[in-house]
């Protein structure tokens, strides 16, 4: 069943025509990656779902109904969390206030739980709960933006370059963690540049190239297909 | 013991300077502006108590409330005609807004109370205590308004600590958009923080009037002006910087009152705040502008 449905969207800044008629769509359960260069309009896509930005024609349908036009903080509770790009979690504030802000549509009493969840999957934020979140390192900054984003028990987790600057190991991690994560119910939609990371969790792909949808497949598809190998997989 | 009595009368005009500044500071950390219209929300809260003791003969409690009740509607409309639409606008427009709010009250309070200055009754129930067989003497209204400072301090700090809309003004504060993110509403957020700006600057307004009787359409002009450098002095946007910065000017502006010169007292206090920022640009408790990882 189709989760989200975004149809034809035109999405422009000022004059500069960002998004030139995309569409997609993700299913519930599924794991949906956008792909693309930089500049290519993978994160305009992203705030235009979660009605950041508002597209000049097009449609997005979430849950069945319409989303465009709606303020951009009642989409929480609508099921949709979008963790954006570079993190901004709230630096001067300590992790479990952090924490606290993503649940923030919800009755206080019903987060206790949440935070449990969350600090199970990330063990580190547990140790660190009363720390301030901005002298966390770039890894455990990333950990706590998408635990912040699960706070609202989202039925689709937007997650825009969540490797992004991260080591390795780390990138390895928070991929371990995004299909755990989808496993445990959370339909997901992600924004990368690593498209062979991105590729090899996911079940189907977008390519994006300058406000365009250029090729859509299986995920395992997309990762033998020769001209995506060449422009993102490295040859 | 002259000394001593300076010193109390400079902490209570300067704890009226940080209840003051706190309204400043809460909106300008939130909503990323100067809001100059915010001393005259304070002059027209007073005329509300004024007419509530004198005209209405009603208790000084309840007209305190009503001052109250008055600068919080007075704020939270204010925002949402004047400041609301121009969300997004460059600051520069928004300054020139709050200026012309400014005027606008004003030349309101003019036109519907007249210019002549009204003989504020003191709404402070309390005696003087006489210290020291009668050499240090502090009034009533000193004692109150210290006090008062203090508990909107400690409440003001627990509201921003702990207090659901307290944290989201911070998130705000932080992200704005991220805030969004979370589901925060951020207009609901801002009004909130005009709400109790305002609620504060009434406060204010029937402290300063009652150690100061004189209240006139222009009456929160100068604190306002003072309040708002007693923010910038602390590091505007901090909350504990408000009250550090407003005390201090208290006590430097009713030191070089006494020790130096009548004339030359505001000069100096601005002179003060000019050293400290070319040696701070961000005030005494800014923080500093941290580059963004």
């Amino acid at each position: 069943m189709s989760m989200l449905t975004v149809n034809d969207i035109h999405v422009y800044y000022g004059s500069i025509h960002a998004i030139k008629g995309v569409s997609f769509e993700v299913n519930e359960g599924e794991i949906v990656t956008l792909i693309g260069a930089n500049g290519a309009g993978k994160s305009t896509t992203l705030k235009t779902v979660s009605a950041m930005m508002k597209p000049k024609t097009g449609t997005v349908v979430f849950d069945g109904k319409s989303i465009v036009g709606i303020k951009p903080h009642s989409i929480v509770s609508r099921g949709m969390a979008h963790c954006p790009e570079g993190r901004r979690i709230f630096q001067q504030m300590t992790v479990q206030e952090n924490l606290e802000m993503g649940a923030y549509t919800r009755d206080k009493n019903e987060i206790d739980d949440s935070i449990a969840h969350v600090y199970e999957l990330f063990p580190r934020m547990k140790e660190r709960f009363k720390q301030t979140a901005g002298t966390m390192s770039g890894g455990e900054q990333q950990m706590l933006a998408m635990g912040r984003a699960m706070m609202s028990k989202p039925k689709l987790l937007m997650l825009d370059e969540p490797s992004m600057g991260l080591a390795p190991l780390l990138v390895d991690e928070i991929f371990r963690i995004i299909v755990e994560l989808n496993r445990a119910g959370t339909t997901i939609l992600l924004v990368e540049q690593n498209a062979h990371m991105a590729l090899s969790i996911a079940h189907r792909g977008y390519v994006l190239e300058t406000g365009k949808i250029t090729t859509t497949a299986d995920a395992k598809v997309l990762l033998e297909d020769e001209a995506v190998k060449k422009a993102y997989l490295g040859g | 013991m002259s000394f001593l009595n300076y010193l109390i009368s400079g902490v209570s005009l300067g704890s009226i300077y940080a209840i003051i500044a706190l309204g400043y500071t809460m909106v300008y950390g939130i909503a990323k502006m100067l809001n100059f219209a915010h001393g005259d929300v304070i002059m027209i809260g007073t005329y509300f108590a004024y007419f509530a003791t004198t005209s209405h003969s009603l208790p000084p409690a309840i007209a305190v409330i009503a001052a109250m009740l008055c600068c919080t509607i007075l704020g939270v409309v204010i925002e949402f005609l004047a400041y609301r639409p121009l969300r997004g606008a460059t600051s520069l427009a928004v300054l020139i807004t709050a200026i012309g709010v400014s005027f606008f009250l004003q030349n309101f309070a003019l036109i519907r109370w007249g210019s002549s200055p009204k003989n504020f009754p003191s709404l402070v129930p309390f005696d003087k205590v006489s210290l020291f067989g009668g050499d240090l003497i502090i009034s009533g209204e000193a004692i109150t308004t210290m006090l008062a400072c203090i508990f909107v301090m400690i409440g003001l700090s627990f509201f921003i600590k702990k207090n659901k809309l307290g944290k989201a003004m911070r998130a705000v504060s932080e992200d704005r958009e991220a805030a969004q993110l979370m589901g925060i509403n951020v207009n609901y957020t801002i009004a909130m923080t005009f709400a109790i700006g305002s609620a504060l600057a009434g406060i204010a307004g029937v402290l300063l009037c009652s150690m100061y009787p004189t209240l006139s359409p222009t009456t929160g002009a100068m604190p306002g002006i003072k309040a708002f450098t007693a923010a910038v002095f602390g590091g505007i946007g901090s909350i504990p910087g408000a009250m550090l910065g407003g005390i201090l000017l208290g006590m430097i502006e009713i030191f070089s009152r006494a020790y130096i010169s009548t004339q030359l007292s505001d000069a100096i206090v601005f002179a003060v705040l000019i050293v400290v920022l070319l040696v701070r640009p961000t005030g005494l408790l800014g923080k500093k502008i941290r580059e963004k990882v």
